[in-house]
């Protein structure tokens, strides 16, 4: 399975969220324009192995509101993944039937990848936590931009995503997003798995 | 997974097609299927509030119209698209997720008859204010924005002028406002022009044209840049909570995805013309062939043109490929080699009476209100497609009255010009064989 390289590079372009202060569980954040961008992610293929690679995800600054992305993200990994969800958010004691730890060393067991649904100014202490219980993988979520944070978290060890939903990349591989008409940028002749 | 960039021949065939898991079946299958079973009711429950990607009804997900989608959003540069079944409800469900009552558009007035009556009649009685720009320079199109304007509207290549617009400028004019520029690139196709490479938002197709190649099934395409930063003031539906689906915001939870997720979660939903899987097939599969396609039929649209544009009882020929045409510079500067598509005009001697008979002496261009066929046709606009404008519209629309629009197809170019010329011959002499036959 190989990506061709146009659309993928338009989908990275970031739309600001204006200041809007919205349910989306990302408010009052501000990405840094593109074009003041320090950092680079890695690319599709990388994201995709990452999430190839893992078995489980913490969402931290998990969220029992409907309308939050946490909650949208929670309930597609749930349903139509394998991986073993852990909610995690000292204010929650159940989501989605699940029970809520109040902080990643909590967990049975360390989680692939923490999946961060905080502001900006949070994620920081957040990468100190994954890194402290041994996490291998940071993701940030769609919306965020911030170099420091990034260069930050990789500085501990950590492999760093940054500004994507977990949801709407593994759809990308896993043919939900191309069921909605978007260009997943996957060409291939080989049967879908 | 190696790194690899796909050239555009390469994804006409393969983008959104990868052999399905159940069956490995190489060709695109036909789903015909009006709903799908859920898993449980959890299941339902997350399809239905947008929460995971799965089929719930085909009249906003389908299998096979999502293999179509990708592939053109895919040949078009964009983030996703939306399939419906014609260009005129992409271009409806478009123009009514960006306006509403008391809003206003503006556009082009060298645009496609339908799309003129779409705006003029039909959206201002839903209190959408089209204003209609009678010029080819984006400032003019800058002093005509006001706060209650929510996006420009052009044709790439105009249907039936041939005008090719200022995309760039457009662009650049449109998002200096907070508004997106909505480009209709029918005529263009994206194997010759690709409007968001050059700062187009939206692109929307008459998927019957070009895209279907055979003049076989009705269909349109809205694709999406992803890239157009929508502002709460003059978009507030992006940002306000939409009570059908959780109260979750378009913006908040989708971000660049919000513009074509509302588009199949509110208006593919609401105003219903999806796309028939069959249809779909038909594109599909038609778009495999059209980089090959397009490629002869604009070799032989510069073979037809340059030969009109000697013959005497040619008044003009509208094809910006044309080193004398007015355009010819910015046929350069958007096509390859200035192929500026294959649906263009000319204007013969001696008015409607020499256009009537033109059209009724051709034996091999078809006479039909269509374009984008790999058969040639011609139509007469003042009379058919452009029949319900008014002689100022017509004016502003580029139309005279010895206008003849060509959709200039893959025969023999050999062929097409010695159809073209016995009419031009039989049109100098004022009878006309088939309408004597036709009575």
């Amino acid at each position: 399975m190989t990506e061709q390289s146009l659309p993928l590079a338009a989908a990275t372009r970031q739309i600001s969220l204006n200041g809007a202060s919205g349910p989306s569980g990302v408010a009052c954040t501000v990405a840094t324009p593109e074009s003041e961008r320090r950092w680079q992610g890695p690319d599709a293929a990388e994201r995709n192995g990452i999430l190839e690679k893992a078995r489980s995800i913490a969402i931290v600054g998990a969220s029992a509101n409907p309308s939050r992305a946490s909650y949208f993200v929670a309930t597609y990994l749930l349903q139509s993944t394998n991986y073993t969800v852990y909610f995690i958010n000292p204010k929650e004691s159940e989501i989605l039937g699940h029970p809520v730890y109040k902080d990643l060393a909590s967990l049975p067991e360390v989680p692939d990848i923490v999946d961060v649904f905080r502001r900006s100014s949070a994620i920081k202490s957040v990468a100190d936590d994954a890194a402290a219980v041994g996490a291998p993988v940071l993701w940030i979520q769609l919306g965020i931009w911030d170099d420091d944070v990034a260069e930050y978290s990789e500085s501990l060890g950590l492999e760093v995503v940054m500004d994507r939903c977990i949801k709407i990349e593994h759809a990308r591989f896993h043919q939900g997003l191309h069921l909605f008409g978007f260009n997943t940028g996957v060409i291939s002749s080989r049967r879908a798995r | 997974m190696d790194k690899q960039t796909f050239d555009f021949a390469t994804r006409a065939v393969h983008a959104g097609l990868i052999p399905d898991k159940a069956t490995g079946a190489r060709a695109l299958p036909i789903y015909e299927s009006a709903a799908y079973v859920f898993d449980n009711s959890d299941d339902a429950a997350a399809r239905f509030a947008l929460r995971k990607y799965g089929e719930i009804y085909s009249r906003i997900v389908n299998p096979t119209v999502a293999a179509l989608e990708e592939r053109v959003a895919s040949l078009e540069g964009g983030l996703g698209a939306v399939a419906t079944a014609s260009g005129l409800s992409a271009q409806f469900i478009t123009f009514i997720a960006l306006a509403s009552q008391g809003d206003e558009v503006l556009a082009s007035s060298e645009l496609y008859g339908g799309s003129i009556t779409q705006l003029d009649i039909t959206l201002r009685r839903l209190g959408i204010d089209t204003k209609f720009i009678d010029s080819d320079d984006p400032q003019d199109y800058a002093a005509a924005i006001t706060e209650r304007t929510r996006f420009i509207f052009v044709e790439a290549v105009a249907n039936p002028s041939g005008h090719i617009a200022d995309i760039e400028g457009l662009a650049a004019v449109a998002h200096a406002a907070g508004i997106p520029l909505v480009v209709d690139s029918t005529v263009a196709t994206p194997y010759l022009l690709r409007p968001i490479e050059h700062g187009a938002d939206i692109v929307v197709h008459s998927a019957t044209k070009f895209l279907s190649g055979s003049g076989t099934v009705l269909g349109g395409v809205v694709v999406d840049s992803g890239t157009f930063h929508w502002g709460q003031e003059r978009f507030p539906e992006f940002f306000k909570p939409v009570a059908a689906y959780n109260n979750l915001t378009w913006s908040g939870n989708f971000n660049e995805y919000s513009f074509l997720t509302r588009l199949r979660a509110e208006q593919l939903r609401d105003v219903g013309p999806a796309l028939s899987a069959h249809s779909a097939f038909l594109i599909a599969q038609g778009i495999e062939t059209l980089p090959l396609r397009v490629q002869r039929q604009v070799e032989n649209t510069r073979e037809i043109a340059e030969w009109l544009e000697q013959h005497p009882q040619v008044e003009s020929v509208n094809w910006a490929g044309l080193e004398t045409h007015a355009q010819h510079d910015r046929a350069l500067k958007y096509f390859p080699n200035a192929n500026s598509g294959s649906v263009f005009s000319f204007t013969i001697k001696g008015g409607r009476a020499a256009g009537k008979i033109f059209i009724d002496s051709l034996n091999l261009l078809s006479h039909v209100a269509n374009i984008g066929d790999v058969k040639s046709l011609a139509i007469h606009p003042a009379s058919t497609t452009h029949a319900q404008l008014s002689a100022e519209q017509l004016r502003e629309a580029g139309i005279e009255e010895g206008t003849i629009r060509l959709s200039i197809g893959i025969e023999s170019a050999k062929d097409l010009i010695a159809d073209i010329a016995q009419a031009l011959e039989t049109s100098t002499q004022g009878d006309a064989p088939h309408s004597v036959e036709q009575r």
